[in-house]
């Protein structure tokens, strides 16, 4: 789809969460509840005596049944619908040809890791913190967009074997 | 009138519905910008494809000018839409991190659910990277609690900061938008890698 096009779907996307919801549109926030779940379940002991998991599980809350975790099942929902319709579905690991698939993985899981750590200390990611902060005209969203985009210009001379 | 969710009280399994269908929307979205592709991606860094910038900002304009214009019209209260509170070093910190992960991995946590869907399998990895790293947040989360909550702002609005009203700011970045949108065509150009670009 035409940039401009996709961009203004995503806009209305955003604008519809903000006129239903009162919110923005998230991503890392859902992938935590699910870790905090995941945690609460393997030791519940650990959850409840930890100052950051017990405020996740007070008053017999469920991580699960949470507004961000539901939004996210959401989106590989409609990224399935999408890619079904353009005929884009297909299991492949998507790399520079001058690299391996092992390289290519490890280096996913790095960047993985550590945007999603990047996200809880920012308080959201791309999606939470920096369009939705913009689109609220929020300083923290437009400081986060920066910091985003300037760390990864600079990191990408180190980067660029993986990817030119 | 909006926000829907704040101003009836309406029951869980509705705003959790309505949670599904903005999720959907959301990552039917981004997969139409072709952000399942990590090449794809990547390229904003590069030069070689900027549909990034394109899409991001496109995307906050339209969110921009659409929520002033339903407030204009009374249809939506700006004053119940969560606004993101402001921790200055948290930020900027948090923001350099995900940085160098998404040069690293290819992807943000939004485009690589999206890419996994269509069964990208790095994409499937990322995520597995990604559960990595909320755990280890949450596990060394006593020793940076100090970074994480200190130079509280408030949920800073910055055209307030700026002195000028919303309608103004977003007119300039309007005017700042259609630069970036030239100068990334002009990117495009010079930086073009058609053995890539061809093959996502």
């Amino acid at each position: 789809m035409n940039p401009y096009l996709a961009g203004t779907l995503l806009g209305i996307v955003l604008l519809l969460a903000m006129f239903l919801a009162g919110r923005g549109l998230g991503a890392s926030g859902g992938l935590k509840y699910c870790v905090v779940s995941i945690v609460g379940a393997v030791d519940r002991p650990h959850a409840d005596r930890s100052i950051y998991y017990s405020k996740y599980f007070e008053d017999g809350k469920k991580p699960l049944k949470n507004w961000l975790t539901i939004e996210i099942f959401g989106v590989v929902a409609g990224g399935f619908l999408s890619g079904a319709i353009s005929k884009r579905l297909k299991f492949k690991i998507e790399k520079s040809p001058k690299i391996t698939n092992t390289r290519r993985l490890i280096f996913a899981f790095l960047g993985g890791l550590f945007f999603v750590y990047g996200a809880q200390l920012a308080r959201g990611c791309t999606s939470g913190a920096a369009l939705s902060g913009m689109a609220v005209l929020s300083v923290a969203g437009f400081v986060t967009m920066i910091a985003i985009f300037g760390s990864a210009y600079l990191f990408a001379w180190f980067f660029r074997k993986n990817w030119i | 009138m909006g926000p829907i969710s704040s101003l009836i009280s309406i029951p869980e399994w509705l705003d959790l519905l309505i949670a599904l269908l903005i999720g959907i929307g959301f990552g039917f979205a981004l997969e139409q910008a072709g952000f399942s592709s990590s090449r794809k991606l990547a390229g904003m860094f590069y030069g070689y494809d900027t549909t990034v910038i394109k899409v991001f900002f496109t995307a906050a304009i339209v969110a921009l000018i659409g929520s002033q214009l339903l407030s204009y019209f009374g249809l939506l209260n700006l004053n119940l839409v969560f606004v993101n509170e402001f921790y200055v070093a948290a930020s900027i910190v948090g923001g350099i991190i995900m940085g160098a992960g998404f040069i690293m991995g290819g992807f943000c946590p939004g485009t690589g659910l999206s890419a996994l869907s269509i069964g990208k399998i790095d994409a499937m990895i990322f995520f597995l990277g990604g559960m990595t790293g909320a755990f280890l947040f949450a596990e060394t989360y006593p020793f940076i609690q100090k970074l994480a909550n200190g130079s509280y702002k408030g949920p800073v609005k910055i055209n307030e900061v700026m002195g000028i009203s919303p309608g103004l700011f977003t007119f300039l970045l309007i005017i700042a938008a259609v630069a970036m949108f030239w100068i990334a065509e002009l990117a495009e150009k010079k930086f073009a890698r058609p053995d890539i670009t061809n093959e996502i």
